[in-house]
């Protein structure tokens, strides 16, 4: 809402000589408090806000666990133990950042299944989708990254496998692997590295979030109806309608979270990775974390030559454009509707790609073989069948429902249908 | 400005494009040892070859070694595995390579590979899969009695890494 004047007026005198060399007040003002939002907005809204906090819970807590873990592989295992069994308080700090990383990827996986219903990627929101992509390939990388560090099996085995991705592109793959692991193999300047990019790459994380919201606060958010603000009575300032709403859900979103750190901190990952890393031997099943697990399906699915590709590379290519796809979506969605709602056919596509979606996550836990393989071939083609052919064409042949005039309209008229 | 001097290269154009290409080169001298730091160092190279004495390697045993950082087996063959990997046909191998080349001459019963399954770098588990070679359990590939893939998304053969006999039963490697 390119068009709202802030009503900000400094009162005292400092906060004027304040506002006319760093106006940092008269912003957060505008942004932070008055900033029109629409009144509509529902509490699959809230993981926006959710995501900021969890992302300052897991700088903070990263950021104490530095000061008693140690980064060599002679260490790093016992280090971890140290901090959970001897530093104050150190069971819950561990708990919550690794369970943190879970519970991260949650709000994550709603915030953008959130996004493709409602059409929230859609003009003029397609830079913000963007950045959000790669907030998402950056989260998955720190996670990644943070998981090598206790130094475990799954720690070893899993920096092996996904570094072993590397060695699959032609020519280039095995010199890059090299320089990525610094040696022939993971070791402890993998471990050392890994440990420097996981504390520098959530820096880079809050840095595109401030570009994300930036890009937000041009066109203001998307909304339930997926129809544009019109006036001013289709929003509400930000604080505190939604800043007390976010916080409701930071709060019941806490209830599960501080569930697992107290009572299951461990459930969420892999028992292998409580053995210390050993190079000689691989644990008989190799999975990673769950939140990683439909991008691994798809990179085993591929398990047949194409052409010149042979079948490491193919599934290399398929992984990461599983991800680079979502790039491309705002176009590939030719739809001028935004919100699901108002879309009879999008849905029953959009429920089977979210069914499809846990269908590959569960895949990625099964052991490759059997109907897996096969089931994990028609859901990886499913996957790009959405954006590629079905996304595409419901543009073409749909016929939305009739939308509401304004946002005001869309709640007036729900009240009225309950009345 | 005048339009004819825009289409003209200028002393300024040429001085504009040579600072460029000197400040590019400054900046690709400065990023080099920014990224070739990451580079294997010379600690890790130092260890690039290693002695072994077989002896104590029962036939149908096998060893896992390090070198390189790397597990290497050295497998202790019997004489009806040798046969089993030299009886298969060069076209049923997805990475053709006959057992001989895979072996020194005249120790044929030693089978010396890294460990590291050529898909993506698990280890793979001896005396087992379709072939009675190895299986890894990471991906489900086959290897047979020579260690060369037979089954599953693995696109090569276990490496093996250049070595040879210094006596009847020490080898180096590397």
């Amino acid at each position: 809402m390119a068009n709202h004047s802030g009503n900000y007026v400094p009162g005292s005198g400092i906060e004027r000589w304040l506002d006319d060399r760093l106006p940092i007040i008269r912003f957060s003002k505008e942004h932070l408090m008055d900033f029109p939002t629409p009144r509509n907005l529902n509490y699959w809204w809230t993981f926006g806000g959710i995501l900021a906090f969890m992302l300052v819970v897991q700088i903070v807590t990263g950021v104490i666990l530095v000061m008693h873990y140690t980064p060599h592989v002679d260490l790093a295992f016992a280090s971890v133990e140290h901090i959970r069994r001897d530093v104050n308080y150190g069971r819950i700090i561990q708990g919550t950042h690794a369970v943190g990383a879970s519970m991260f990827f949650a709000a994550v996986y709603i915030h953008i299944f959130r996004g493709l219903y409602y059409g929230s990627y859609k003009a003029p929101r397609e830079i913000i989708w963007m950045l959000g992509v790669i907030l998402f390939i950056l989260m998955m990388a720190t996670a990644f990254m943070g998981y090598v560090l206790p130094w475990g099996q799954m720690s070893l085995w899993g920096a092996t496998v996904i570094t072993g991705i590397f060695s699959a592109i032609p020519i280039v793959g095995e010199p890059i692997q090299t320089l990525l692991l610094g040696g022939f193999s993971v070791a402890n300047p993998t471990l050392n590295r890994f440990f420097s990019l996981h504390y520098l790459i959530p820096f880079i994380i809050a840095a595109v979030v401030v570009l994300h919201i930036w890009a937000l606060h041009v066109p203001g958010n998307n909304n339930p109806s997926g129809v544009e603000v019109k006036s001013s009575r289709d929003t509400l300032p930000f604080h505190p309608y939604f800043t007390m709403k976010d916080l409701y859900a930071i709060i019941v979103f806490l209830i599960p979270f501080a569930w697992f750190v107290f009572f299951a901190p461990d459930i969420l990952g892999h028992p292998d990775n409580y053995i210390p890393g050993n190079p000689l031997v691989t644990p008989a099943h190799i999975v990673p974390e769950w939140y990683l697990l439909p991008f691994y399906t798809m990179l085993r699915a591929i398990d047949f030559n194409v052409l010149f590709i042979d079948s490491k590379l193919g599934g290399v290519i398929v992984m990461f454009g599983s991800l680079l796809i979502l790039f491309a979506l705002p176009w590939l969605d030719r739809s001028k509707v935004r919100s699901g709602t108002f879309r009879p056919l999008f849905k029953p596509f959009y429920w089977l790609f979210f069914v499809n979606f846990i269908v590959l996550m569960y895949l990625g836990a099964q052991p490759a073989e059997g109907i897996y393989v096969l089931l994990a071939k028609i859901s990886t083609a499913y996957y790009f069948a959405y954006f590629l052919i079905i996304l595409p064409v419901l543009g073409r042949i749909e016929t939305p429902a009739p939308l509401p005039a304004s946002i005001s309209e869309s709640v007036l008229g729900e009240n009225k249908a309950q009345a | 400005m005048a339009t004819a001097s825009e289409t003209k290269a200028t002393r300024r154009d040429f001085l504009y494009v040579a600072t460029g290409a000197v400040g590019a080169v400054g900046v690709a001298g400065v990023a080099w040892p920014l990224i070739d730091q990451l580079n294997p160092d010379a600690s890790v190279l130092a260890l690039a070859s290693i002695r072994f004495d077989v002896a104590p390697v029962a036939e149908g045993s096998s060893v896992t070694i390090m070198w390189r950082g790397l597990p290497v087996f050295v497998r202790h063959r019997t004489p009806a595995e040798i046969e089993a990997a030299r009886a298969v046909p060069m076209a049923e191998l997805k990475d053709p390579e006959p057992d001989e080349n895979r072996v020194v001459e005249g120790h044929d019963e030693w089978l010396i590979m890294i460990a590291n399954c050529t898909h993506l770098g698990c280890v793979p588990v001896g005396e087992a899969g379709d072939f009675d070679g190895w299986f890894c359990p990471c991906h489900g590939s086959h290897y047979d009695t020579s260690g060369r893939i037979r089954r599953g998304p693995a696109p090569a053969n276990l490496v093996v890494p250049p070595y040879e006999f210094i006596s009847d039963t020490v080898v180096q490697i590397g």
